[in-house]
């Protein structure tokens, strides 16, 4: 394709939409800025209007910054309407699989022995059924006696928890559970007001117009 | 929450992972020794079963909690008593226990005798090491995960509120972009199994039958004596029973079958001086002299 032409603002902002619309996971900002022909810091102003008009005009959707790229989703007030409409096949974590994931999660690159001796029981079958998920993937293998293969966690990972990076993980041992993903704590610099863009926060709910 | 038994003999509190009526059940705390707990309930209820406990260190930290004790300092007799209840119980409603939880109680019931023991005379240590360190450390290590835990299910009940428009319907419509280095062998593995499973075609795990050759000491004897036989009086020198080149096996198989017919005396082997070559001869079964065939 030619060089497109530049693009108002507001076309900018519509353009993002679509793009995000039509995307079936996370886009990188660099890949919005490839699409667009815009440099990355407008598309991240673009983004961040983008992401207001939503709110204001009461939208279904939302902007979220997840899985180190950028995507449109539902609005978790509609979640009891769309989950009428569309049936989950995907079971919740056990106990154990979260346990394992949590480890993996703050320790990674990990091996399973690793794991066990933290969780005091045999963790394989759990390790089977993450991999399946796809929320852990090896990475390589460690060079010790027998070389046990290494565990990290995907951006698979990142999209089932709804977080945009590793670094949104509160500090282990922290008693009080972290509130539902602060927005405050997306620190994408480039937002100019250093706005977050996660949506998993309850305190934007119930803005329908 | 796992239900709580109140046992009214000693005043303490035990999690169960069903309703269930035993007695006999030896606790060997030294307080009480050889007591026969009878556990009852208060009220009578349904048969039923609760959170079960992900691990031995899990129902550890439980009982802990439940006894509101400080895990830095825990009262090991106390909490091995409870910590076997609760394994006698699990086995008298016939669950399977698995051996982990069975080494934490040999574990504890170790700490439990070292703390018995007097100290060993005063090594030239400030302190004598607690026996409970080693599983207190772990313990706490455990507990850090389970708090996150606790933050990453309340994450997923969130995440699980929101919906994502699904991948493209049909990939030969688009050519998706893809940047390189994005896509891992792990994507690639998982699209081609997806491509695979779309067709109807089982990915069958990649098999191969790797042959194994037969040793066999025997076939190599008869083949040496043959050998040696052809040579007659002359002999053959030591190297030239090796058929270069041949695997590893082979020599050592060789070497073996010299050896065997050594023994059975149907082969002798010379050597003029040291470091000189050897020389194998055919020896008859007699053993009275060499035979020319």
């Amino acid at each position: 394709m030619s060089d497109p032409a530049p693009l108002l603002p507001d076309e900018l902002v519509a353009a993002l939409e679509c793009l995000l619309f039509v995307s079936g996971e996370p886009v990188p900002l660099t890949e919005l800025s490839r699409a667009t022909g815009r440099d990355s810091e407008t598309i991240a102003c673009a983004l961040h209007v983008l992401r207001s008009r939503l709110e204001e005009r009461g939208s279904g959707l939302q902007l979220l910054h997840i899985a180190g790229g950028w995507q449109l989703s539902t609005r978790p007030e509609h979640a009891e309407a769309i989950g009428r409409l569309l049936t989950r096949d995907s079971h919740k974590l056990s106990r154990a699989a979260l346990e394992t994931l949590a480890i993996i999660a703050y320790r990674q690159p990990i091996t399973a022995p690793e794991i066990e001796a933290v969780r005091g029981v045999s963790v394989s079958g759990v390790l089977r059924t993450l991999l399946d998920r796809r929320l852990i993937q090896e990475a390589g293998r460690k060079e010790t006696v027998g070389r046990p293969v290494l565990y990290r966690t995907t951006p698979d990972f990142l999209h089932y928890f709804g977080l945009s990076d590793l670094s949104q993980l509160p500090p282990l041992g922290d008693e009080t559970p972290a509130e539902p993903v602060p927005a405050e704590a997306v620190t994408d610099g480039r937002v100019p007001d250093g706005e977050a863009c996660t949506g998993l926060q309850e305190d934007t709910t119930g803005q329908i117009g | 929450m796992p239900l709580i038994w109140h046992d009214t003999g000693t005043g303490v509190d035990i999690p169960v992972s069903a309703v269930y009526h035993y007695n006999a059940m030896d606790a060997p705390a030294p307080a009480t020794p050889s007591r026969t707990a009878t556990l009852t309930l208060a009220s009578p209820l349904p048969l039923l079963k609760t959170e079960t406990f992900e691990g031995p260190l899990d129902l550890l930290l439980h009982l802990i909690r439940i006894n509101q004790v400080d895990i830095s300092d825990i009262p090991i007799a106390e909490i091995t008593a409870q910590y076997l209840a609760c394994i006698a119980m699990m086995e008298a409603l016939d669950l399977t226990i698995a051996g982990e939880y069975l080494v934490v109680a040999a574990t504890l019931i170790e700490i439990k005798s070292r703390l018995l023991l007097p100290a060993p005379p005063a090594p030239d240590m400030e302190t004598p090491e607690d026996p409970r360190a080693e599983l207190v450390a772990r313990l706490r290590e455990y507990e850090r995960y389970r708090s996150a835990v606790e933050t990453l299910r309340a994450w997923e009940d969130l995440r699980r509120q929101l919906y994502f428009r699904g991948t493209f319907e049909s990939v030969d419509d688009y050519i998706l972009p893809v940047a390189p280095g994005q896509v891992g062998p792990e994507a690639l593995c998982a699209a081609l199994r997806s491509v695979l499973q779309k067709a109807g075609v089982d990915p069958a795990p990649v098999t191969t039958v790797i042959p194994r050759r037969r040793l066999n000491l025997r076939l190599k004897m008869v083949e040496l004596l043959h050998r040696l036989r052809q040579a007659g009086t002359a002999g053959l020198l030591f190297d030239q029973l090796f058929q270069l080149p041949c695997p590893r096996y082979d020599i050592v198989l060789t070497f073996l079958a010299l050896l065997e017919l050594i023994r059975l005396g149907r082969a002798r082997a010379e050597q003029d001086a040291l470091d000189a070559t050897i020389q194998v001869y055919p020896v008859s079964p007699q053993g009275a002299s060499e035979v020319v065939p």
